[in-house]
C-alpha cells in the first residue's frame, strides 16, 4: 500500500522574498560601448547593475572629439563651413545655416529675400531627413527593421534632392557668408513638392507600424521619463525638450529666416517619456512638409547673396575674370577671409536635435578669434547619468534611441 | 574562380574538378566577407546607406553587418578615428579572428582628413594594418562598393593555404622532445 | 532683457557693468557674485536656462581668462550673457554654478577640459573630452593646433602599435591672415611661424 507523505510547500512569495536576501549580492559593472550598435556613434556607458537594474550609470564622452574649435582660430569664416557639416552630420544644412546667421548677425549683414528662402526650405529639409533617420533607427533598436528601411530609402531621395542643389549627397557646404553658394536649380523647387506628396504615406505607414503598436508603446510608454524642472535646469532643446511640456521652439519664439511669415504648429507632449519624444519628431515631419509647401508657393525672385556686402561675399566669376575691382575683392576675400567686424555673438537656430548655438568673439579680420560650438546632443546626453538609473538594461536602447543624439555635435 | 586555376580531367569519372585549394579557400571567403562596421562619425552614414535598399550591399553577401568582432571578417572603419578612440579600435581589432582585412573609409580615416589637429590620430593605419583606403569626405556608396570589390580582388589573391599547414620547424621540435621521453 | 529688469538687476548688484555686444545684453560680473547672480537670474529675472558656459583665453592681456555664460528665458524669450574675469591668470578659477543649474555640470567640465579653468565647488571636475591622463588644455593660445607629443592613453596599445601622440603634420600651416598691418604682412601665412616639422616649439602648462 502506497504511504502518503505531507508536505508543506508554503507561500510561494515568502519563499521569494527569503531568498531575495541571497540573490541579492553584488552589483555588477558592465561597460556599454564605445563601440556598440545601440549607442549611435560613440559614446561609452559605464554602468553599475544590480541583476537587471541599472544602479548607477556614468557616460563618458569625448571619443569624436576632434578640435574643431582650436580648427576656427586658424580659418577664415568661410573655410570653417565644411567643419559645420560634420557637426550633426545627419542634418548639415541646418548646421551650414545656423553658423552663416551667427557671422552675419555679428557682421550687421541681412540678405535679401529669396536667400532667406532658400536657406530656410534647406533647414526643413534637413529637419526632415533627420527626423526620418531618428524614427527609423529609433524603430530599428526597438526591433522594427521595416521602419529603418522605408526611412532609409526617402532619406535616398533627399539625398538626390539635395545632391542636385549643393553637389554633395551629405556634407553640403553650401551656405556661404552673405549668401549661399549658388542657386537653385531649374525644376528643383517641383521635385521637393513631388518629394513632400510622396514621404507622407510612407510617415503613415510607419505610424501604422509604430504609433499604436502594442509592443513598441509597452516597451516606450513611460520609459525615460523627464520632468519640465529637469528638462530646464539640464539645458535640453528641441523636441527633447517640447516632449516634456515645454513650449519653446525658436522658430516661434526668436524666429530667424523669415519663419514669421509661415503657419505651423509646434508639437508639444506631455509626459516627456520615449514614446511623446517619438511623437514630437513624427509629427515634425508633417509640419516640417506644410512650411516647405507654403514656402515653395511664394518663392521671392531676386539674388541669391547679399549684393552690397562688398568685403565679405566674392563676386561672381564671370565678373572677376574681367574687372579689376571685382578682382580685388575677390582675391581680399579668398585670401584675407570676409571682413568681418569686432564683436561678440552668440546665435542659436533651432536644428532638428535642439538648439545649436554659435558663440564668436572676433577681433576684426578674416578669422574669428574664439568660436564655441553649443552642440545640443552635448546637453542632451548630460541628463542620462541622472535618467538612466532605475531602469531595465533593455530599457537603455530605448532611451537612447529616444534622445536621438549625435556625437559629432556633443564631442566637437 | 580564375578560369587558371580550374581542371577538368575527362578520364575522372563524374562531376568533379581539380583547382587549387587557395582559389576554393578565397573564393569562398571573398564571396561572404561579414563586415564589422566601426561606424565612428559621419561616414557610418553612409555605410548605412549602402546597406540600404538603393546601393546594396547584400548583393556581394556583405550585408551581415556584424557588430561583434568574433564574427567578422572585415573591419570597415568610417570616420574620424581620435586618440581616445584609438585603444578602442585597436582592441576590436586584436579581438576579430583570423583571416580579417580592413577598409580605411574616407578621408579622415585614412589620413586624418581635414580634422589636422591634437587630437585626431593621422591616419588608422598607425595603428592597425589597413588593407584598402577609400577616398572622400565622405567617399559616395558606390566607391564602398568599389573598395569592397577591390578587396575581393586582393582576397582572391591571397596565399590562404600557407596559413592552414603548420611550420616544418615546429614538428621536428616535436618529433625531437617526442623522442627524449 | 528691458531696461527696467536691467536697472533693478543693477540696483541689487552694484558691481555689475554692461559689456559691449553685438546683440544681447551683456553684463560683466566679478567671480565671487557670479553665483549670487545667476541665483537671482533664475528665481527672480525667469532665465531658467543656462544654455552656454565657455571661456575665451585673451593671450598676452590680463586678466586673460573671462568665463562667458549664457542664458535664456524661456518666458520671456531673452538671451542674456554674463562674462565674469578670472582674478589669476596661471591658475584661473571661477566658481561652479553646478548647484544652481544643472547644466554647467558639464559645461564646466568641458571647460576645465579645454582651457584649465578651475571651477570651485564643482562635484566632479575631471577632463570630459580628452582623456584623463591628458596633461595639456588644447584651446588655450599657447597650444599649437597640431597638438604636443604625448603617450597614447592605453599603455598596451602603444606598446603593440608603437604608436603615440604626434603632432599632426601641418606643413607650415594653416595658412591665415593676419588683422592688420600693410598688406605684405597680412599676406596668408603659417600663423604660427615658430613651429615646424623641423623646429619644435616648447610649450607647456
Amino acid at each position: 500500500m502506497a504511504t502518503t507523505k505531507e508536505i508543506s510547500i508554503g507561500d510561494a512569495g515568502a519563499r521569494a522574498s527569503d531568498a531575495e536576501g541571497e540573490l541579492s549580492g553584488e552589483t555588477m559593472m558592465l561597460n556599454v560601448g564605445p563601440s556598440h550598435p545601440t549607442t549611435h556613434g560613440v559614446l561609452r556607458l559605464k554602468m553599475e547593475l544590480d541583476g537587471d537594474v541599472v544602479k548607477k550609470c556614468e557616460p563618458v564622452i569625448g571619443y569624436l572629439h576632434r578640435g574643431t574649435e582650436k580648427i576656427a582660430e586658424n580659418m577664415t569664416y568661410n573655410q570653417f563651413v565644411p567643419y559645420t557639416d560634420r557637426l550633426d552630420y545627419i542634418a548639415p544644412l541646418a548646421n551650414n545655416v545656423a553658423y552663416a546667421l551667427t557671422v552675419e548677425k555679428l557682421a550687421n549683414l541681412e540678405v535679401p529675400e529669396r536667400c532667406q528662402a532658400i536657406r530656410m526650405l534647406c533647414c526643413e529639409l534637413a529637419r526632415i531627413s533627420s527626423h526620418l533617420l531618428g524614427v527609423g533607427v529609433y524603430g530599428m533598436d526597438a526591433g522594427a527593421w521595416t521602419v529603418f528601411m522605408y526611412t532609409f530609402t526617402e532619406r535616398e531621395k533627399l539625398y538626390t534632392l539635395f545632391e542636385e542643389l549643393t553637389g554633395a549627397r551629405f556634407t553640403t557646404s553650401y551656405t556661404r557668408i552673405g549668401g549661399v553658394a549658388r542657386d537653385i536649380p531649374d525644376g528643383w523647387l517641383g521635385r521637393v513638392l513631388e518629394f513632400c506628396k510622396g514621404v507622407l504615406p510612407v510617415l503613415d505607414q510607419v505610424d501604422k507600424l509604430l504609433t499604436r503598436n502594442r509592443i513598441f508603446m509597452d516597451r516606450t510608454v513611460g520609459v525615460g521619463v523627464i520632468s519640465k524642472e529637469d528638462a530646464l535646469s539640464y539645458g535640453l532643446t528641441g523636441p527633447n525638450m517640447r516632449a516634456c511640456g515645454i513650449d519653446l521652439d525658436l522658430r516661434k519664439d526668436k524666429p530667424y529666416l523669415g519663419y514669421e511669415n509661415y503657419d505651423f504648429d509646434v508639437p508639444i507632449g506631455t509626459n516627456g517619456d520615449c514614446y511623446d519624444r517619438y511623437l514630437m519628431r513624427a509629427e515634425e515631419i508633417r509640419q516640417s512638409v506644410g512650411i516647405i509647401r507654403q514656402c515653395i508657393d511664394k518663392f521671392p525672385e531676386g539674388s541669391y547673396y547679399a549684393e552690397d556686402a562688398k568685403k565679405i561675399f566674392a563676386p561672381q566669376k564671370s565678373k572677376v575674370l574681367t574687372s579689376m575691382e571685382e578682382l580685388i575683392q575677390n582675391f581680399m576675400i579668398t585670401t584675407e577671409g570676409p571682413q568681418i567686424p569686432a564683436g561678440e555673438v552668440y546665435f542659436e537656430a533651432e536644428n532638428p536635435k535642439g538648439a545649436l548655438g554659435f558663440f564668436i568673439t572676433s577681433k576684426g579680420g578674416g578669422v574669428p578669434y574664439r568660436l564655441k560650438v553649443r552642440g545640443p546632443s552635448f546637453c542632451n546626453l548630460s541628463i542620462l547619468d541622472k535618467l538612466i538609473p532605475g531602469h531595465y538594461l533593455t530599457d537603455i536602447t530605448v532611451i537612447l534611441g529616444s534622445l536621438d543624439f549625435v556625437m559629432g555635435e556633443c564631442d566637437r | 574562380m580564375q578560369n587558371t586555376t580550374i581542371a577538368y580531367d575527362s578520364k575522372v569519372e563524374g562531376e568533379v574538378i581539380v583547382t587549387q585549394a587557395d582559389a576554393v579557400i578565397n573564393w569562398i571567403r571573398k564571396h561572404s566577407v561579414w563586415p564589422m562596421p566601426m561606424g565612428l562619425a559621419c561616414c557610418a552614414i553612409e555605410l548605412m546607406a549602402s546597406g540600404g535598399a538603393r546601393f546594396d550591399i547584400s548583393r556581394f553577401g556583405m550585408e551581415v553587418m556584424r557588430f561583434s568582432p568574433r564574427q567578422a571578417d572585415c573591419m570597415i572603419v568610417a570616420g574620424t578615428v581620435t586618440y581616445k578612440m584609438a585603444e578602442v579600435v585597436r582592441r576590436i581589432y586584436d579581438q576579430m579572428a583570423e583571416p580579417k582585412w580592413v577598409v580605411a573609409m574616407g578621408a579622415c580615416a585614412s589620413t586624418g582628413g581635414m580634422y589636422r589637429s591634437y587630437a585626431t590620430l593621422q591616419g588608422v593605419d598607425n595603428i592597425i594594418p589597413v588593407d584598402v583606403y577609400i577616398s572622400g569626405c565622405p567617399p559616395r556608396p558606390e566607391a564602398l562598393l568599389d573598395a569592397m570589390i577591390k578587396l575581393q580582388d586582393k582576397i582572391g589573391t591571397e596565399r590562404s593555404v600557407k596559413n592552414l599547414i603548420p611550420k616544418k620547424a615546429d614538428s621536428v621540435e616535436l618529433a625531437g622532445a617526442a623522442k627524449e621521453s | 532683457m528691458t531696461t527696467s529688469d536691467l536697472a533693478l538687476l543693477k540696483e541689487r548688484f552694484e558691481t555689475l557693468t554692461e559689456r559691449a555686444s553685438s546683440d544681447h545684453t551683456a553684463l560683466n560680473c566679478p567671480a565671487d557674485q557670479l553665483v549670487e547672480l545667476c541665483t537671482a537670474l533664475r528665481d527672480d529675472f525667469g532665465y531658467d536656462m543656462l544654455v552656454d558656459v565657455t571661456a575665451v583665453d585673451w593671450d598676452a592681456q590680463s586678466p586673460r581668462f573671462t568665463g562667458i555664460y549664457h542664458f535664456l528665458s524661456t518666458t520671456k524669450h531673452e538671451y542674456l550673457r554674463v562674462a565674469a574675469d578670472c582674478a589669476d591668470d596661471i591658475n584661473p578659477s571661477l566658481p561652479s554654478l553646478s548647484a544652481v543649474f544643472a547644466s554647467a555640470n558639464w559645461h564646466e567640465r568641458e571647460t576645465y577640459d579645454l582651457m584649465g579653468i578651475r571651477y570651485e565647488g564643482h562635484p566632479d571636475l575631471t577632463r570630459i573630452l580628452m582623456w584623463d591622463a591628458y596633461p595639456y588644455h588644447p584651446l588655450r593660445k599657447d597650444f599649437p593646433l597640431a597638438g604636443i607629443e604625448v603617450p597614447l592613453p592605453a599603455a598596451d596599445v602603444a606598446e603593440t602599435t608603437g604608436a603615440s601622440v604626434l603632432p599632426a603634420p601641418m606643413m607650415g600651416g594653416p595658412f591665415v591672415s593676419s588683422a592688420d598691418g600693410p598688406m605684405s604682412q597680412t599676406e596668408p601665412r603659417a600663423k604660427d611661424q615658430s613651429w615646424n616639422e623641423k623646429k619644435v616649439k616648447p610649450c607647456g602648462e
